[in-house]
């Protein structure tokens, strides 16, 4: 019997939680009835299109149940992880690393070698296993309330419980097969979850799109698997990567393609592997799906964007990291081709994909252009070999960018939130409720527009009951509709006008344009965003983005003082994309909350009284991980820092002695002396860029239809960026018409039309040459014979005795084969005699 | 050469043989009584098959490299035929899976509307046993002559369920298929003939080891030699049926007109005994030609593998679509045989299974669709999950099984091809690096599919009313969805089974690799 407490074993059982509860709530709950949706807040709080529409609708006993177990699988698996990596902790610095948790069982044969399939816990894996259960489980606690209104609330769980175990199993797998597996069920769920809504054309579009584009780039990585394996014989992490005598082999064979360059096996199989992140982590150019995959519910963008899929990415890379590093040394300035191709690929992303948040109005699609821009960060710091740096990095922006979007999420809840509350209560003869209607008038202007809208978070603790005595019977009915504490608020007749208007144009909840003054309607949302804002911005001192960020920019410091160019490079344009990451932050936290609302839907906006489940499970996870996206920085924090390194790390940066230990000590990375201008480098770009935010959109907020003073500046750039450079233009002309257009090409003219045709032709000349001898079959075999060199056209027609039934015909055909095949066997037999 | 008793093979054998007669007595006695009974028949002796070819896996010993549960009796021992069967680990799979496959399209005939109208219920099943008989022969004949004779009466029931119980274009379809594949055929026959005739006996395994030990021998000198001829008229007929690029274009028509039981069986089974002939003919008896040949064949492979992928792409029918993404597959199963090593003939073996049990199921859920619909375009259809969550979500795995998700089957099949083609000798990484670009078009193709099928919004009227899954239908999918996480998950068990009997084979191939590869070493050591 295995002993699970047993660090060794445990690890196994950490994806077991979710993926069980995923097997669960499938068989559990797939009993669902199909209901009209009639009513547009209950069915279609996310995506309107499910108004009139059949919907399946799962028991609430089923609902219930898929929460229940969803939340026991997380649990389970942030205990057991934290166990872990509590008993790592024991261990000690340095000396975890040298010895490390794992097992592993026979898989499979491949050839005459075992294949073994394991778990592995080493100083990396620690991090990892710190945040992603943390994440996994506030990403939970929100779901509960985001997808609360979702008729598919059960499927949601399944899904994102499968999600989470294969992130979890990702992150234990001792072997890059597992891991690959864990990615691309990732990847699976990702198309489901982006497609969650799978009936409106724009989310499957996206879900395919996602993983299409994620499919081409893990398939090279799946070559560069298979490269390794041929060179080493083994998947092993700790067989290759702790191996100094693997590394040396794999660093001086010449590649098979582009050996000639002077790239090395480990050079070729490292870029392969690069590849396969590029895609997962929407690095640049294959950063189109990211964008897009904002369809699916925004739960699944925070487990996209944070403590999954994307950091799978990067975790992989930095899993990897000694292999792109053999045979180079970057703190020396030797670089091996797959660190140069990190350093740009990453450096270049990084700004490329800031400039373009600065243009964006949709307020998850900052955050996603902010992800794509953020892990450039950490890929071109592992490119210059800052392996600490970028996992730091990971670990914050994980917290931080979980935080965002679940905030968003919140922000884009209120704002439906807001626009149903217009819906319903803006026209007297906007007919949703049906037989309501009649008993519902309404109600006199006097009721007031301004003291109601201070009303529906903190400020008023009593709002709901409060409604409810204002307007007394002719509301009670109604309300019970409304289902789980939901306010409907009041009526505000005097608004009919911007409410047509919001109507007759389709109106976005995530424009933030549509928002403006959401900070006294959603108060702690506001305040968390805040916080999970300033620390991507890399506010100085007190976030976790700071200290992360300035542990990259100091490494490439170190280099750019020995006057290395990649460190140069990555330093300069780190800089300039951090002061723009400030810049778009402070844009899009004053867009939304500063000012006064710019539409009816933003002053209404609200998350349903502090009191409502809603409101509860969507602003604790906000709570806990704006703990995280301030503090957490303070375990890197570098001893010779002023003030905070004497009090943070009085002998050494924790993080960075403990993490270390996951490399051979032949290639552990320096630990990069304190200097002033990184860090003035840090506090200049990210107050300089928070500053011109708060400048150009802060000082004097944007009102209602005055245009974005970007507009003005950047000119006919605007444009460009507005549409990513237009990038998605430029696939779909360059990928993906011409590939149909092969595909049609291919089917008809050279399957149908030469291939087939060919064959029709030979079965023609067989046809002629049949007419021919038929004179002979005549005599020999009379009037059957010509069945058989009859070509297929022919033949198809003579042989309707299918239909017709006479079978002895096609006997007598078998008959003749049989003779055919007697009289050959009669020939060689005969032959053989003579010789 | 001695006579042997009864062996277990032969048992598994004649059991559909003995349900086949019972058909025909029954239909003798009063057909239009029984009209309702011939399928319980036919499927009651499917499943006793297939548990007598579960009690074969047991009895076989994966260990011992020899040919196990072996039966052998004179038949025309003038011309060295005998009756002879037995398996090894590649045969001993394939068996099971037409073993699993065979009541799996029984099962789903019984809910055929188009069976049900035009009748005949003793022939189609009678036929459906006939062709179980002929399968299982095919996979477990070691005697030329007795596997030729299987080979071809596999091809008379197929034809017949195309032609009566196929779709509007039926007669061109069936007739195509069976000349097609008839015309290969013939030339393997010759090329058996010489074989037999030359080594004095039809007896497999004797001729192998005739051949190994340089008792008999196939005058080998460059591509265009004796043996290579002879290798090319075994190639070519095993081609046709794979089917190999370019002779694949009888398939798509079969596939499309054939009833939905015809398909699971031509994608499941039947295309695999043109692989199983390569790897038990080819490669044995021909070792130098399989060798120099490789390079061409695994080109074809790699050129099969994209161009099928890309005119799936193009397909508007499901069945087509699935049709052309078999010559995709079938390509990678042609590709790991032409590695000539272990990972890559273990990886083809397992990826035929993974093919049968993907593609069959497949097959099986476009051929639920038409039940309902009575169309295979996917213009017809959209936003079905809805209408249909639990075929929804079956077919979503079934799909992700073809493509080759990690976790399920498909996967582990392709990476060990994979692996198989890049550490190859004779093949190499730019094979490896196109078969990749079918794995990115596999994930294009069947994804575009799944799109227009299942998801969007449920907008056609003839969709919203559709008739919720049957048990039956459910059934018949649950051990397809077992097998697909069981072989994606823990393919240990099957390893185990082949593993001697691929090495044996690579053995036969391997000397002469080695020949080429000094060959080669002393050319670059002389070329500067």
């Amino acid at each position: 019997m295995i002993n699970f407490s047993d660090p060794n074993f445990l690890p196994w059982l950490i994806p077991v939680g979710p993926l069980l509860a995923f097997v669960i709530i499938v068989l559990l709950t797939n009993r669902s009835r199909l209901v009209p949706a009639t009513d547009r807040h209950e069915y279609g709080g996310h995506h309107p299109e499910y108004n009139g529409m059949l919907v399946p609708v799962v028991s609430p006993s089923s609902r219930v149940l898929s929460i229940v177990v969803g939340m026991s699988g997380a649990v389970a698996a942030w205990l057991m992880s934290w166990k872990v990596v509590f008993d790592a902790l024991a261990v000690g610095t340095g000396t975890f690393g040298k010895s490390v948790f794992g097992s592993s069982v026979e898989w499979m044969a491949l050839g005459d070698r075992p294949f073994t399939m394991g778990v592995l816990i080493d100083p990396l894996t620690i991090p990892l296993l710190f945040m992603v259960p943390l994440a996994v489980l506030m990403i939970f606690i929100y779901s509960i309330g985001y997808m609360a209104h979702d008729p598919r609330q059960a499927r949601f769980f399944a899904l994102i419980s499968l999600f989470a175990g294969a992130m979890l199993t990702l992150v234990v797998a001792d072997n890059l097969l597992l891991l690959f597996v864990g990615w691309e069920v990732m990847g699976l769920c990702s198309f489901m979850l982006i497609g969650f809504w799978f009936e409106k054309h724009s989310a499957y579009k996206a879900a395919v799109k996602a993983f299409t584009t994620t499919r081409v780039a893990d398939v090279i990585m799946l070559l560069g698997i298979v490269y390794l394996y041929s060179q080493t014989g083994t998947l092993s992490f700790r067989e290759i990567l702790y191996n100094q005598e693997v590394l040396a082999q794999l660093a001086g064979t010449p590649a098979l393609l582009f050996g000639g360059l002077g790239i090395s096996a480990s050079g070729l199989i490292g870029m392969f592997l690069i590849i396969g992140t590029v895609g997962k982590s929407a690095q640049f150019p294959l950063h189109v799906w990211l964008p897009d995959a904002m369809e699916g519910p925004t739960p699944v963008s925070a487990m996209i964007h944070a403590a999954a899929m994307v950091s799978a990415g990067v975790y992989a890379v930095i899993r990897m990291y000694p292999l792109f590093e053999a045979g180079g040394h970057p703190h020396a300035g030797e670089f091996t081709s797959p660190l140069l191709l990190m350093t740009f690929v990453g450096g270049f992303t990084a700004l490329f994909a800031a400039t373009i948040a600065i243009a964006q109005n949709d307020v998850k699609k900052v955050l996603a252009y902010s992800t794509i821009s953020q892990l450039g960060f950490m890929v071109a710091a592992l490119g210059i070999g800052a392996y600490i740096a970028a996992t730091f990095h990971l670990i914050t922006h994980a917290f931080f960018k979980a935080l965002l979007f679940m905030a968003s999420g919140s922000v884009i809840h209120a704002m439906e939130h807001g626009e149903h509350h217009v819906h319903e209560h803006g026209h007297g003869d906007h007919g949703h409720h049906g037989d309501h209607d009649e008993d519902y008038p309404v109600a006199p202007a006097s009721i007031g527009g301004g003291r109601m809208e201070l009303a529906y978070e903190a400020h008023d603790g009593h709002g709901h009951g409060h409604h409810h005595d204002e307007h007394g019977a002719d509301h009670g009915e109604f309300d019970d509709v409304g289902g789980i504490g939901d306010e409907h608020g009041s009526h505000h007749p005097h608004d009919a006008h911007a409410h047509t208007q919001a109507h007759d144009h389709h109106f976005d909840p995530q424009d933030m344009m549509n928002m403006g003054g959401l900070k006294d309607r959603i108060p702690v949302t506001f305040i968390t965003f805040v916080i999970g804002g300033l620390s991507l911005a890399g506010f100085p001192l007190i976030t976790a983005g700071f200290w992360s960020k300035d542990e990259i920019l100091a490494d490439a410091w170190l280099g750019l003082t020995e006057g290395f160019g990649p460190q140069i490079f990555v330093f300069f344009i780190l800089a300039l994309a951090a002061f723009l990451t400030a810049f778009y932050t402070a844009r899009q936290l004053c867009l939304t909350f500063l000012g006064e609302p710019r539409t009816e839907e933003a002053k209404h906006a609200g998350l349903g009284g502090p009191r409502s489940v809603i409101s509860i499970t969507m602003q604790l996870p906000l709570v806990i991980l704006a703990v995280f996206a301030l503090f957490a920085g303070f375990v890197g924090v570098p001893p010779d820092f002023p003030i905070f390194g004497a009090l943070f790390s009085p002998e050494v940066n924790p993080f960075f002695e403990f993490v270390k230990y996951s490399l051979l000590v032949e290639i552990q990375p320096p630990k990069p002396p304190f200097s002033v201008w990184p860090v003035l480098t840090s506090f200049a770009v990210a107050l300089g860029g928070l500053a011109l935010g708060y400048w150009m959109y802060g000082r004097k907020p944007l009102t209602a239809g005055q245009p974005d003073p970007m507009i003005k500046i950047l000119g006919p750039l605007y444009n460009v960026l507005k549409n990513k450079y237009y990038f998605d233009e430029l696939y779909t002309i360059v990928f993906i018409r011409p590939s149909q257009a092969i595909a049609r090409v291919t089917s008809d003219f050279i399957d149908r039309g030469i291939i087939d045709g060919i064959l029709h032709f030979i079965a023609r000349a067989a046809n002629f040459i049949g007419d021919l001898l038929k004179v002979f079959n005549l005599w020999l075999i009379d009037g059957v014979g010509d069945g058989i060199p009859q070509g297929l056209g022919k033949l198809g027609e003579r042989l309707k005795f299918l239909q017709t039934g006479r079978i002895q015909q096609y006997l007598l055909l078998i008959a003749v084969f049989a003779l055919l095949i007697g009289l050959i066997f009669a020939a060689v037999s005969v032959g053989i005699a003579g010789n | 050469m001695e006579n042997t008793g009864l062996s277990l093979t032969t048992v598994t054998l004649f059991l559909p043989m003995v349900g086949l007669t019972i058909i025909a007595g029954m239909a003798l006695l009063d057909a239009e009584k029984n009209r309702e009974n011939f399928k319980w028949v036919a499927f009651a002796f499917s499943i006793l098959t297939f548990f007598a070819s579960l009690l074969m896996w047991a009895n076989y010993n994966s260990a011992d490299p020899a040919l196990q549960l072996v039966q052998r009796n004179d038949w025309l021992p003038q011309y060295g035929i005998s009756y002879y069967v037995g398996i090894d680990g590649i045969s001993l799979l394939l068996v099971l899976l037409t073993t699993v496959i065979t009541p799996i399209a029984v099962f789903a005939s019984f809910r055929s509307h188009v069976i049900h109208e035009r009748g005949r219920e003793a022939l189609y099943y009678g036929f459906m046993l006939l062709l179980e008989w002929a399968m299982i022969g095919v996979f477990v004949a070691q005697d030329l002559v007795i596997f030729y004779i299987f080979w071809e009466v596999t091809l008379i029931p197929m034809y017949f369920m195309i032609g009566i119980w196929g779709s509007e274009n039926r007669v061109y379809a069936a007739v195509k298929f069976f000349l097609y594949t008839m015309a290969g055929s013939i030339l393997m026959l010759l090329a058996m003939l010489y074989v037999g005739t030359q080594a004095g006996t039809f007896a497999l395994p004797e001729i192998v080891n005739a051949v190994q030990s340089g008792a008999v021998s196939f005058p080998f000198d460059g591509l265009f030699s004796t043996q290579s001829f002879l290798f090319l008229g075994f190639l070519i007929a095993f081609a046709i049926k794979v089917p190999l690029w370019p002779f694949h274009s009888w398939l798509p028509d079969a596939h499309v007109q054939a009833p939905t039981a015809g398909s699971v069986i031509l994608a499941g089974v039947l295309l695999k005994m043109g692989t199983y002939g390569i790897v038990r003919f080819c490669l044995p008896l021909f070792p130098e030609a399989s060798v120099a040949w490789a390079p061409v064949v695994g080109g074809l492979a790699v050129i099969g593998i994209i161009y099928g992928a890309w005119v799936s792409y193009a397909q508007v029918d499901m069945k087509k679509l699935v049709a052309y993404s078999s010559v995709s597959h079938m390509g990678f199963v042609v590709l790991g045989i032409f590695a000539l090593n272990a990972q890559g003939l273990q990886g083809a073996t397992l990826q035929m299974i993974n093919h049968g049990i993907s593609t069959g199921g497949l097959f099986l859920l476009v051929g639920m669709l038409y039940e309902r619909r009575h169309t295979k375009l996917m213009a017809a259809y959209g936003g079905i999950w809805k209408a249909l969550p639990l075929f929804g979500a079956i077919s979503l795995i079934v799909s992700l099984s073809s493509m080759g998700l990690p976790g399920l089957n498909g996967f582990v099949g392709e990476f060990t091809i994979l692996m198989g083609a890049f550490g190859s000798e004779v093949l190499g990484f730019f094979f490896a690096l196109f078969a990749t670009l079918g794995v990115i078009l596999a994930a294009v193709y069947t994804l575009a599919m799944f799109q227009k099928v299942y998801l969007g919004e449920l907008d056609k009227e003839e969709n919203k009313h559709l008739e919720p899954m049957h048990w039956q239908e459910i059934a018949v999918l649950i051990p397809i969805l077992v097998l697909i996480f069981w072989i994606g998950l823990q393919p240990v068990g099957f390893f185990n089974t082949m593993d001697t009997s691929t090495e044996a084979i690579v053995n036969y191939v391997q000397p002469h690799i080695d020949e080429i590869v000094v060959e080669n070493a002393a050319s670059v050591s002389e070329a500067p």
